[in-house]
């Protein structure tokens, strides 16, 4: 049995009249990597930032590697690296600086923190860039700081809210590397928010939020298989008409373009009627190279999800 | 603990020197300002602009012009001979009061009747009118004081009518009436005040615009020693910039200390803890640097009025020197002024320590009410 990490029990936050999160009810044992799912508004930052301990819950339970987060704060705290979605360094202060300061800040003597600020700045990749300010970095080298200096003081639990936003794909693909590689060397827990369905999937499990209810939980291979609908792929050319026919079709409950494809997802037990979508394409001018189901991919799960 | 403060008080350490035009600013402004309240801001009216428009052209006539003269209230600004004239070198400001003495006026002084001399002034500057009409009746009146002794010598009554009264006035702690004497040492409360309240304001508010605050709220960093830690490099700046008026008053504008620096400086911490709790409760109001320093302005500007800084508080309707009470910068222009000029100590500010003691109390209380280590 695998240590629980992060538990909440009808964890709830209110802004005004607005349930931002609304009785969550998390259990992330420890080795995770826990993705949070939703659309924007949905309460992904603000789950965070109770754990995280920027926020106070209204109501509720939370523990954090066995520490009340509400009595025990200061000892959750210091379980917990954080990364929040704005890039938060200080732009005047060195790369060096700010891991120095967020490390003393946490308590770290100096004895400790130089050796482990050397460690985790060439774990990140950012040795040389050491002595530079962090306002003159890069995007992808700020978010490299930033996740280094939520590591420096050896957290068990990594909070991440949507660390990869605005990154471009290789930054992205480096930074994931890295994730993966923390939760294998430092046995860190991972709780991830992201936008990005290729992220997700990557995650062990994934948590769809919406109005500030997890409303399903599951490994993500699990979350397809449980879209009811059946998912087909359609490619041809020109696909604006192709989009336009396929919306038309009464056995088409939604169509979604993904680069040059288009995922038709059918109503329950109507696929035996799309034989004639074909036809209906090819009369109007178009061709049609490929119409065949497929397993769902995650994107249509959560697109499914949100529509409801 | 330990090792948390003095780590959050290095970075902003840091950060205040690799920010350097706010850093020049926070020392050349003060100095501007003393400049600008030492010379321009002076109450110390001299050299009013005189035309003369004498109509006699009597020996008297002249004696009298010489008396206004001497003084170093008025200059000459010119010679006119029309009332019409006199009136236009004031319209056009090239002078500010005219003197008229009529035909016949040596004759009437000389017969022993009372003449009379018309004095014209231009209100529109209440503070140069009011000394020039104090001054222009004091002249006056001497100068008949003077006619009338050297009647009475002329009568052989030699000693026995002389005035009964001679008034000598002394006047102290600032006998030469210097402006700079008196704005110096308000100008360091109104420093201690502005400074201090817009740093710390933007400083706190400063990491909750770039979003650095919340890292900081999960950090083990407890409200206090964020709060510490934020405010001691402005509570060290301004403490220099004290330092920095007073030499800059002693030595270019030769102000002298007459009491004990250190006192000076002990109740200008005190006040500096009701100021630094001011900045704080405005960076619990504003989101924006900007929201900061408007506020820090809107909470300033009426205290420079309603102080003493300029104005003085006897002068003030009742009701707004009732206002002025609640004013911290008050108390404290009593204690810089006092010491500073007065040389007085303790025992005769003891009321106004007390009143400052209070608001540092108060708004302090006040802040860490506030002040929360959360985002909500």
């Amino acid at each position: 049995m695998l240590e629980l990490v992060i538990q909440t029990e009808n964890l709830s936050k209110s802004f005004g009249k607005t349930r931002a999160v609304d009785n969550v009810n998390l259990s992330i044992h420890s080795g995770e990597i826990y993705g949070l799912v939703g659309p924007d508004g949905a309460g992904k930052t603000t789950l965070m930032r109770l754990l995280c301990g920027a926020l106070h819950m209204d109501n509720g339970k939370a523990t954090i590697a066995g520490y009340d987060i509400t009595n025990q704060a200061e000892h959750a705290r210091q379980q917990i690296g954080y990364l929040a979605q704005r890039f938060a360094m200080y732009e005047e202060l060195t790369v060096w600086e700010n891991l120095q300061f967020f490390a003393e800040v946490r308590g770290l003597p100096s004895k400790e923190w130089v050796q482990r600020g050397k460690e985790i700045l060439e774990f990140v990749g950012l040795e040389e860039f050491a002595g530079r300010r962090a306002g003159q970095l890069s995007g992808g080298m700020k978010q490299k700081l930033g996740l280094a200096s939520a590591l420096v003081h050896r957290p068990r639990i990594l909070l991440l809210d949507e660390p990869t936003t605005g990154v471009d794909p290789v930054t992205r693909q480096g930074f994931w590397q890295l994730i993966i590689r923390v939760v294998a060397q430092e046995n860190v827990t991972v709780l991830i928010s992201t936008p990005y369905m290729d992220e997700a999937s990557r995650c062990m499990r994934l948590g769809f939020m919406r109005q500030g209810k997890i409303f399903l939980e599951g490994k993500p291979r699990d979350l397809c298989a449980k879209l009811t609908q059946q998912i087909y792929e359609l490619q041809g050319r020109p696909l604006q008409l192709l989009r336009q026919i396929a919306a038309k079709h009464a056995a088409v409950e939604n169509v979604q373009m993904f680069g040059g494809r288009l995922h038709l997802r059918i109503k329950r037990g109507q696929a035996k009627t799309l034989g004639r979508l074909k036809s209906e394409i090819r009369s109007a001018g178009a061709i049609v190279d490929h119409l065949k189901p497929i397993d769902p991919q995650l994107e249509d799960v959560f697109i499914a999800l949100v529509e409801k | 603990m330990y090792n948390r403060l003095i780590s959050l008080i290095r970075k902003e350490f840091i950060q205040i020197i690799r920010d350097p035009r706010t850093l020049a600013l926070t020392f050349i402004m003060p100095v501007m300002m003393l400049f600008l309240l030492g010379y321009a801001a002076t109450n110390d009216v001299r050299n009013i602009g005189l035309v003369v428009m004498d109509q006699d052209q009597s020996p008297s006539s002249r004696r009298l012009i010489q008396a206004y003269l001497n003084a170093d209230y008025f200059k000459l600004s010119g010679v006119v001979f029309s009332e019409k004239e006199l009136r236009a070198r004031i319209d056009n400001n090239t002078a500010r009061a005219g003197i008229i003495i009529p035909p016949g006026y040596g004759k009437t002084i000389a017969a022993g009747k009372t003449a009379q001399v018309a004095f014209i002034l231009d209100g529109s500057d209440p503070t140069v009118a009011s000394t020039a009409l104090a001054a222009a009746v004091l002249i006056g009146q001497a100068h008949a004081t003077q006619i009338t002794s050297e009647r009475v010598k002329k009568q052989g009554l030699s000693n026995m009518m002389l005035l009964p009264i001679d008034v000598r006035t002394q006047v102290l702690y600032n006998p030469g009436l210097v402006s700079a004497y008196y704005m110096i040492p308000a100008l360091i409360g109104q420093i201690l005040q502005f400074l201090a309240t817009m740093l710390t304001a933007t400083s706190i508010v400063r990491e909750r615009e770039r979003g650095t605050i919340e890292q900081l709220i999960v950090t083990p960093l407890k409200p206090w020693e964020l709060v510490v830690g934020k405010l001691t490099p402005y509570v060290l700046i301004s403490f220099l910039d004290t330092l920095e008026v007073l030499a800059a008053g002693v030595l270019l504008f030769r102000v002298p200390i007459n009491g004990n620096l250190i006192l000076l400086l002990v109740l200008s911490g005190l006040f500096l803890i009701t100021t630094l709790g001011i900045g704080l409760l405005i960076s619990t109001i504003a989101n924006t640097q900007q929201e900061a320093m408007l506020t820090t302005m809107f909470t300033i500007l009426p205290t420079i009025f309603l102080s003493g800084f300029f104005f003085p508080l006897a002068a003030m309707p009742t009701w707004l020197r009732l206002i002025s009470y609640a004013i911290p910068l008050r108390y404290f222009l009593i204690i810089s002024r006092g010491i500073i000029l007065k040389g007085v100590g303790l025992s005769s500010l003891w009321g106004e320590v007390i009143a400052l003691l209070i608001f540092a109390i108060a708004v302090m209380s006040a802040a860490s009410l506030r002040f929360r280590k959360s985002l909500d």
